[in-house]
């Protein structure tokens, strides 16, 4: 009556269904769940902004500005940080391959170059993010919530140009509702824009503010911030910082297997499927740009 | 598969010149909006609640994304049931997400 099954050697061990090793297949389960996480905050990014289409700031009027070079350059700054996403990838993909093929001093040079990759988007990262926190143009908080801003006409201004201050000039800016209100009685030719876009004449942008005015907003920080609904600079940290970090984690642990890799650790091991592994990761990071890139600044 | 890939840089450099003018043409595609040039049915003709200039941007980056992946991540040389483990939470949860906060999450217009 006895029945016997043969099991072969599944109960062994020693069956690899993946053909992948126990370090690779973990990484990817992490970035499988980093996915979700990114996902989330890009997804939430998207709520909001559906849920204020008319008054949500557009990405190309806040990132207009390239470093060394005065003007208005949308767009051009961050691919400029995509492009060096992308060269440090390649230099990755470079690393690995020539892991493979155990040329060690080749190894060395590509991922020290991948490493200074990395530096230069952090670099990239903390101007933008001076840049966004200092400010570019001011707004004046409404009691709508609603940021509005100070035009000439059908052109953006700025509050810097009403109230003739230099921006640049090293002293820390503050102005009051009744300033900006003094000013625009004195100068006929500004108004303002209110947050869905709309131009006041000067007399409405003066019965406006009047009633409505709270604050004036130079620059951002969590609480609000100058360029529009207030949800606006909280997104901005916390993605493009969250992203920011994953790249700032990816650069150390690539120092720390570049020295590995000098040292000889994976020679003596017999492969260097750890630059693999980290690979993956700083693959990932990559990845997750493309789609921050998209989603915050083109979209 | 992965043994001929090991041969030469090629296919390397051929992805990244991929990726660059796919982004090329994303950043080209950004400022002619930018500058109110582009033909109106782009930016104004909604499909799904997104204008079609949108759906190109999604499209291009999704582009990106798959050689990322396939190429970069190596993913495409490696096993079916691999490849499957790791795709397929990604193609069912991050839809879901997606149709949840897009359709499901009007009445949190008064939450918010």
């Amino acid at each position: 009556m006895q029945e016997k099954t043969d099991y072969g050697k599944a109960w062994q061990g020693g069956d690899k269904p993946y053909a992948a090793s126990y370090g690779k297949l973990m990484m990817w389960f992490f970035l499988i769940t980093d996915t979700l996480t990114f996902s989330a905050f890009l997804a939430a990014y998207g709520f909001s902004r559906f849920k204020y289409p008319d008054v949500w700031p557009v990405p190309e009027d806040v990132f207009t500005h390239f470093p060394f070079i005065s003007g208005e350059h949308p767009l051009l700054f961050v691919a400029l940080m995509t492009f060096i996403l992308i060269m440090s990838s390649v230099t990755m993909v470079l690393a690995v391959n020539y892991g493979h093929k155990m040329q060690k001093n080749k190894v060395i040079l590509w991922l020290s170059l991948t490493i200074v990759g990395g530096c230069i988007f952090l670099g990239s990262q903390a101007w933008e993010w001076g840049h966004f926190i200092h400010g570019d143009k001011g707004g004046i908080d409404t009691k709508t919530e609603f940021v509005v801003h100070i035009a000439e006409g059908e052109d953006l201004s700025s509050v810097y140009s009403l109230m003739d201050a230099d921006k640049y000039d090293g002293t820390h800016h503050h102005f009051t509702v009744d300033q900006i209100i003094d000013n625009l009685i004195k100068k006929s030719e500004y108004n303002i824009r209110k947050a869905d876009r709309q131009y006041l004449s000067n007399k409405e942008s003066i019965e406006y503010l009047k009633k409505n005015g709270t604050q004036v907003l130079l620059g951002a920080n969590l609480e609000n911030n100058e360029y529009g609904h207030r949800l606006f600079a909280d997104y901005f940290f916390f993605i493009t910082g969250f992203h920011g970090f994953h790249v700032f984690s990816g650069v150390v642990i690539l120092i720390i297997i570049l020295i590995n890799v000098i040292k000889g650790t994976y020679e003596r091991r017999g492969h260097y499927e750890m630059i693999e592994k980290v690979g993956l990761y700083w693959h990932f990071v990559d990845l997750v740009w493309v789609f921050v890139f998209t989603f915050f600044y083109l979209v | 598969m992965a043994q001929e890939q090991n041969e030469g840089n090629w296919w390397i450099w051929k992805v990244f010149w991929i990726l660059l003018v796919i982004t090329g043409l994303e950043v080209f595609l950004g400022i002619l909006k930018v500058n109110e040039v582009l033909p109106e049915i782009l930016i104004h003709d909604k499909f799904l609640g997104l204008e079609w200039l949108t759906h190109i941007f999604i499209i291009l980056t999704l582009i990106k994304a798959a050689y990322i992946v396939n190429i970069f991540m190596h993913l495409g040389f490696e096993k079916k049931s691999l490849q499957w483990t790791i795709l397929l939470p990604a193609f069912i949860l991050v839809p879901y997400l997606l149709f949840i906060l897009f359709s499901e999450a009007s009445h949190a217009y008064f939450m918010l």
